[in-house]
């Protein structure tokens, strides 16, 4: 019994505390993105820790560990952007407390200078 | 022991994801109901220990069906907005 | 000891699985389902790890990357067709 693996056996359980975490999260959070964010945050932590405490445990399978853990933080918040937009462009109602959208902000701008540069080609011509 | 109760809970899972894609009326929720049925029968392979068999499942029922699910869907879709 | 704790652990991964299972029953919008989806591979993701341990294979982990990456593929798809069209 050495003592690597119960260091390694402990992060699991804190792998798995956060992942319970994360799915409480998306069973009580308000709004659709805020469920995207509790979901996937969370569940990522919490993948990444279990994968590192069975790495602990076992150093010899570190090969396909690490591949795992690589895949996992290259592949996880893409979704979640991905995800997010997708549900923004689809108009998906944001919840009552919201107080800024800086993206609608920041749609309306772009818009509003198209218009600018529309009509500046039209005085031109 | 541990490995008997996830066995258990994930086929009462399969059972719920079953009933959802069948008796939903939105298409795209009976899709992914679909995808979850596949991905759920290859973690239970894996615990019935046929990883080989686990492997395949996960590749073609989750992967390709549904890709070609999806393809359909938005053909059928763009053709009836030609018509119509 | 270590057994002990990665059953437990192996538990509260359980549990979550449930959780979002009921937010995938419940789910409102498109959103929530393909959310859920994505929290049930991941947790399942961890599971696998576990059960790889427990009957000491490592063959397990080779399903565990196709699985990952297969359900990465699967909420692309579904996002790209909710926004635009595949």
């Amino acid at each position: 019994m050495n003592i690597l693996a119960i260091i390694g056996a402990f992060v699991t359980l804190a792998g798995s505390i956060f992942l319970l975490l994360g799915s409480v999260g998306l069973l009580r959070m308000p709004d659709c993105y805020n469920r995207i964010q509790a979901g996937t945050k969370a569940s990522t932590l919490g993948t990444i820790l279990s994968f590192a405490g069975i790495l602990l445990i076992m150093p010899g399978w570190w090969g396909k560990l690490l591949i795992l853990i690589i895949s996992v933080i290259l592949t996880n918040p893409v979704s979640s952007h991905v995800l997010a937009r997708a549900s923004y462009h689809k108009r998906v109602p944001l919840t009552k407390a919201t107080l800024v959208d800086k993206y609608q902000e920041e749609e309306e701008y772009i818009a509003v200078k198209d218009q600018h540069k529309e009509d500046q080609n039209n005085d031109q011509t | 022991m541990i490995i008997k109760i996830i066995a258990i809970i994930i086929g009462l899972a399969i059972l719920l994801m079953a009933l959802i894609a069948v008796y939903n009326k939105k298409l795209i929720v009976a899709i992914v109901a679909a995808g979850v049925v596949s991905l759920f029968a290859s973690v239970m392979y894996l615990l019935l220990s046929a990883p080989d068999v686990a492997m395949t499942e996960a590749a073609i029922g989750s992967g390709l069906s549904t890709i070609i699910f999806f393809y359909v869907v938005n053909k059928i879709r763009k053709n009836r907005k030609d018509h119509a | 000891m270590v057994e002990t704790i990665l059953t437990t652990s192996m538990g509260i991964m359980l549990v979550s699985i449930i959780l979002s299972i009921i937010r995938f029953v419940k789910g409102p919008c498109y959103t929530d389902r393909v959310i859920a989806f994505d929290v049930m591979t991941i947790s399942s993701l961890a599971i696998i790890a576990g059960v790889a341990y427990l009957s000491g294979r490592v063959i397990y982990l080779d399903v565990a990357m196709v699985y990952g990456i297969l359900s990465f593929l699967g909420v692309l798809v579904v996002a790209r067709y909710m926004e635009k069209g595949l």
